[in-house]
């Protein structure tokens, strides 16, 4: 009898703990990149990216080249719970919002980071591509993870 | 490697250059799996979230890959540059992601200062 208790609360306690560990780890990593985005988003003053085609008037291009930035970002427990719950009801998923809101924000910044390092003064043309959000689901259990690449070209251009 | 030897953008022109020449569609493509749910590492990180490093630097690699063959390509049509580049990815099977460029392989020149 005690050992079927003890079973039964195993069974149940391992994934309570494992969404909990989610929620109390995942919600500080999501904090914490949000706050490095923030902070390496002011790289987007030096480097201005557009979707245009061109450069604004009264610059001369110089070099151009295709330059790319991507990321793929995991969910966690908790998020990967509450999107299931989600889906069974339908309706907004926050949760999943704020995954692909920050692999889209790391992309394009890891994009304007390697492309300033290289003396880029802008970006042309930004592509934003976005993967799978869940991928592989086999046997049920499929990974939940954000997958984005931008690219564009960067050019390195003085004012004429 | 390849690159400044040829000129890639994903715009419809090089700023700063004319074309001389339309060679023709361009492409490259890599297959690469996953092994994602394989991956101990990545199923942890899949319970405390983050970033999967080992599959961005898998994907990055399969990019870079496919631009090589992409400019493989145009170099044996005595191409100098492949304009208007486009990344695509397709799932062929669970578990392996083609990755695929392609684009426009031209001549350019570089325009004369103040033309």
């Amino acid at each position: 009898m005690e050992d079927v208790r003890l079973l039964i609360a195993l069974e149940w306690a391992l994934p309570v703990a494992l969404l909990l560990l989610g929620y109390a780890v995942g919600r500080r990593r999501e904090r914490q990149h949000m706050a490095s985005l923030k902070e390496r988003e002011r790289i987007l003053s030096e480097v201005l990216v557009t979707n245009l085609k061109g450069l604004p008037a009264g610059w001369q291009a110089g070099e151009a080249w295709l330059e790319r930035g991507e990321v793929v970002i995991s969910s966690d427990a908790f998020k990967t719970f509450a999107a299931r719950l989600r889906g069974m009801i339908g309706g907004r998923i926050h949760a999943l919002e704020t995954l692909v809101e920050r692999a889209r924000r790391e992309a394009i910044v890891r994009l304007a980071e390697r492309a300033l390092e290289k003396g880029a003064t802008h970006i042309l043309n930004l592509r934003l591509e976005t993967g799978n959000i869940a991928s592989a689901p086999a046997e049920g259990q499929g990974m939940v993870a954000a997958e984005v690449l931008a690219y564009g070209t960067a050019v390195i251009a003085r004012q004429k | 490697m390849w690159e400044g030897a040829m000129i890639l953008t994903n715009t419809e022109s090089v700023p700063g250059h004319d074309i001389e020449s339309v060679l023709g569609l361009v492409q490259g493509s890599t297959v690469r799996a996953k092994h994602l749910g394989k991956d101990f590492l990545a199923s942890l990180k899949n319970i405390v979230g983050g970033e999967l490093r080992a599959y961005t630097e898998l994907l990055n690699e399969a990019r870079t890959e496919a631009s090589r063959r992409m400019v493989d390509n145009a170099i044996s049509l005595g191409a100098n540059a492949v304009l208007n580049v486009r990344f695509s990815t397709s799932t062929l099977t669970q578990g392996a992601a083609e990755i695929y460029v392609y684009g426009t392989a031209v001549v350019v020149v570089k325009r004369e200062e103040g033309g």
